[in-house]
């Protein structure tokens, strides 16, 4: 059980890294509390398992720290932080069984053996894994790996942090949510702060009460899955986070009015800031089919179950939006309504335009 | 009804013919021989069984089964931990990499018959290196044409010299091939060095190092050329495997017989080692 603080943490993978675009990690400041449930989310690259093995004690940032409890640990070795990482593929003891490898990390620490037995039964139930104890680990399914792999990491009860490297990749999609809910579960009754790391929003949308989204490493937001939703502070998470993504449509400034395509589009607040290219960021689900607004030709229907994507050209730009019920007919004129609150401004990609007091 | 074709025959045809010119046909004239005695001009009688009886009673064949299974043991016993050893020691990537690779592999691209006949020169006493920093320096006795503990010595560092590469390029596969996470994960989980070795590192070796000792097992077993070469069977007997006995007799007292016997029995053994080790090996993989 800790507190996490991440203080000024940069790495480079380079021996001696030039400019910024030498270093994986830029400038991460972060502070997690005590028991919560966080997730990582970013594409392929963002830099987010570096984050996770210099937490984890696997890598040493080239600078900053890392505090467990206001504790420096950013030289520990692995083994004396008290984490446990679970890894994008099972890892397996192959030769033992399923009993030793739970019980493998407590007798590397010394445990007494009936201590171990205890927690080995108390882990393996919460993993549904107790008629299985016997076997030898090597001829189980990749869930059941992964669970294993789990269970090393929790069965330890002085474990500061549990870390999920992208860990249901492997797993069959029918698995992925039985696992998840069970990694809900283990939270909740295990109390130790968790970090998931993954490419997938569902997974970090489900699972964390707090998500950090990074690209090319660097935070670019940090909310709660709602929060991400409604008000994305970049484009690159409006346009990561939701399905599909945000409309990010090139726009102009006349004055205090903004333009898109020639129309005057009505925003949640005034904009901000100077110079530097302007967008409108707006959701498909605030858009909506109207008698007036801007004039559309619907180019194509898209029936994605629940609902239907459109997708209508103004002028030369397309924008989706979210229809349920009657959809209109490909080539048809329509006219799209935004929700004011709902469109906002976008300066260089970062959000430009201030909520207005309510 | 379902009608045959019989097309499918004329595809196995190529290795049916390829095994029986290779392997099946010359097998069974060395079965022909071994029932038969001759004394030339292609003339050859019914012995039945008799060239067997006597092999297996001979003290001739204990001796030299025995020193081939001395040999074999000790090159095993010194071959493949060293293999082990050097394989864990060899760095996993970087430029260094290549380097090792190539130099492990030196040995084996060597002939046999001049690793041979290097050995024989680089050991004699005064001429070669070892030999005359053995002799003159050291001042220990150790000349292999009159020494059998000397030609012992060599044959064993000759072998090691030439194949322990074989384990070690075969265990560096294996070890390269283990993902990074095990070893993060042994490092959170806290194993130590040994613990790492014995539940990850020589488990994902075990396939290849299977592979290994079968292979260091039938070709030291089978040795010929490199002593040969370099002691002829000598001082004595005293390094007259397997091999170099068979070929003394077939080719130098001329007994077809016996030799043919002693070549299937020779096979037979290896054969049987071979199949032993591999299904003890092999029993408890997952099917």
């Amino acid at each position: 059980m800790a507190k996490i603080t991440l203080r000024g943490l940069r790495h480079s993978y380079e021996p001696s890294p030039k400019g910024p675009e030498d270093y994986a990690l830029k400038a991460i400041d972060l502070d997690w509390s005590d028991g919560g449930a966080y997730a990582l989310l970013g594409p392929s690259g963002c830099g987010k398992s570096t984050l996770l093995n210099i937490i984890s004690g696997l890598l040493v940032p080239s600078e900053g720290q890392v505090l467990f409890d206001d504790h420096d640990v950013t030289a520990l070795p692995p083994d004396r932080r008290n984490i446990a990482q679970v890894f994008q593929f099972p890892v397996i003891y192959d030769t033992m069984s399923v009993y030793d490898n739970l019980a493998f990390p407590l007798r590397n620490r010394g445990v007494p053996e009936a201590r171990v037995a205890e927690r080995v039964g108390e882990i393996a139930e919460m993993l549904d894994v107790t008629d299985l104890l016997r076997t030898r680990a090597a001829g189980l399914s990749p869930d059941n790996k992964q669970k294993i792999s789990m269970g090393r990491g929790l069965v330890r009860d002085d474990v500061n942090v549990v870390m999920f490297d992208e860990p249901l990749t492997v797993i069959d999609p029918h698995l992925k949510w039985k696992l998840r809910s069970k990694l809900k579960e283990l939270h909740a009754r295990v109390g130790a702060t968790m970090i998931y790391v993954t490419h997938d929003q569902t997974e970090a949308l489900t699972f964390a009460d707090q998500v950090v989204v990074m690209q090319d490493g660097e935070i670019v937001q940090i909310g709660t899955p709602v929060e991400l939703f409604e008000r994305p502070a970049h484009t690159f998470v409006g346009h990561f986070i939701g399905s599909p993504g945000m409309n990010v449509l090139p726009a102009v400034q006349d004055d205090a009015r903004v333009l898109f395509e020639g129309h005057a589009v009505a925003l949640e607040g005034p904009v901000t800031g100077g110079a530097g290219r302007l967008e409108i960021g707006i959701r498909p689900e605030f858009i909506e089919l109207a008698e007036t607004g801007l004039p559309a030709t619907v180019r194509r229907v898209a029936d994605v179950g629940r609902h239907n994507v459109v997708e209508a050209v103004v002028g030369k730009t397309s924008v989706k939006l979210v229809v349920e019920g009657d959809v209109p007919v490909p080539g048809s004129t329509v006219h799209l309504g935004f929700r004011p609150d709902q469109t906002r401004a976008y300066r260089d990609g970062w959000l430009a335009t201030e909520r207005e007091a309510t | 009804m379902r009608t045959h074709n019989q097309k499918a025959w004329f595809f196995v045809l190529p290795v049916l013919l390829l095994v029986a010119f290779n392997a099946l046909i010359p097998m069974m004239t060395v079965v022909n021989y071994s029932v038969q005695e001759t004394f030339g001009n292609n003339v050859f009688f019914w012995e039945g069984l008799r060239w067997f009886q006597e092999l297996l009673n001979s003290d001739r064949f204990h001796a030299a089964l025995g020193r081939q299974f001395l040999f074999t043991g000790i090159i095993l016993a010194v071959e493949i931990p060293l293999g082990i050893i050097i394989a864990l020691a060899m760095p996993r990537k970087g430029m260094w990499v290549p380097v090792c690779l190539v130099l492990m592999a030196l040995p084996m691209l060597i002939p046999w018959n001049v690793v041979g006949a290097m050995w024989n020169i680089f050991t004699l006493p005064r001429i070669g290196m070892l030999g005359y920093f053995m002799n003159d320096v050291l001042g220990v006795h150790y000349d292999m044409t009159q020494n059998p503990t000397a030609a012992w010595i060599t044959i064993v560092i000759m072998d090691v010299w030439h194949w322990t590469s074989l384990v070690v390029l075969l265990c560096y596969a294996g070890l390269v091939s283990i993902p990074d996470a095990y070893y993060q994960a042994a490092k959170i989980d806290g194993a130590s060095g040994w613990a790492v070795f014995r539940h990850i590192q020589l488990p994902k070796m075990k396939q290849v190092l299977t592979i290994a000792i079968l292979l260091r097992f039938m070709d030291s077993f089978n040795i010929y050329t490199e002593p040969f070469v370099l002691t002829g069977g000598g001082p004595g007997n005293s390094t007259t495997l397997l091999s170099i006995d068979l070929v003394k007799i077939a080719l130098g007292q001329f007994d077809l017989g016996p030799a043919a016997a002693m070549s299937l029995i020779y096979f037979a053994v290896t054969l049987l080692v071979s199949w032993l080790f591999y299904t003890l090996m092999t029993k408890d993989d997952e099917p």
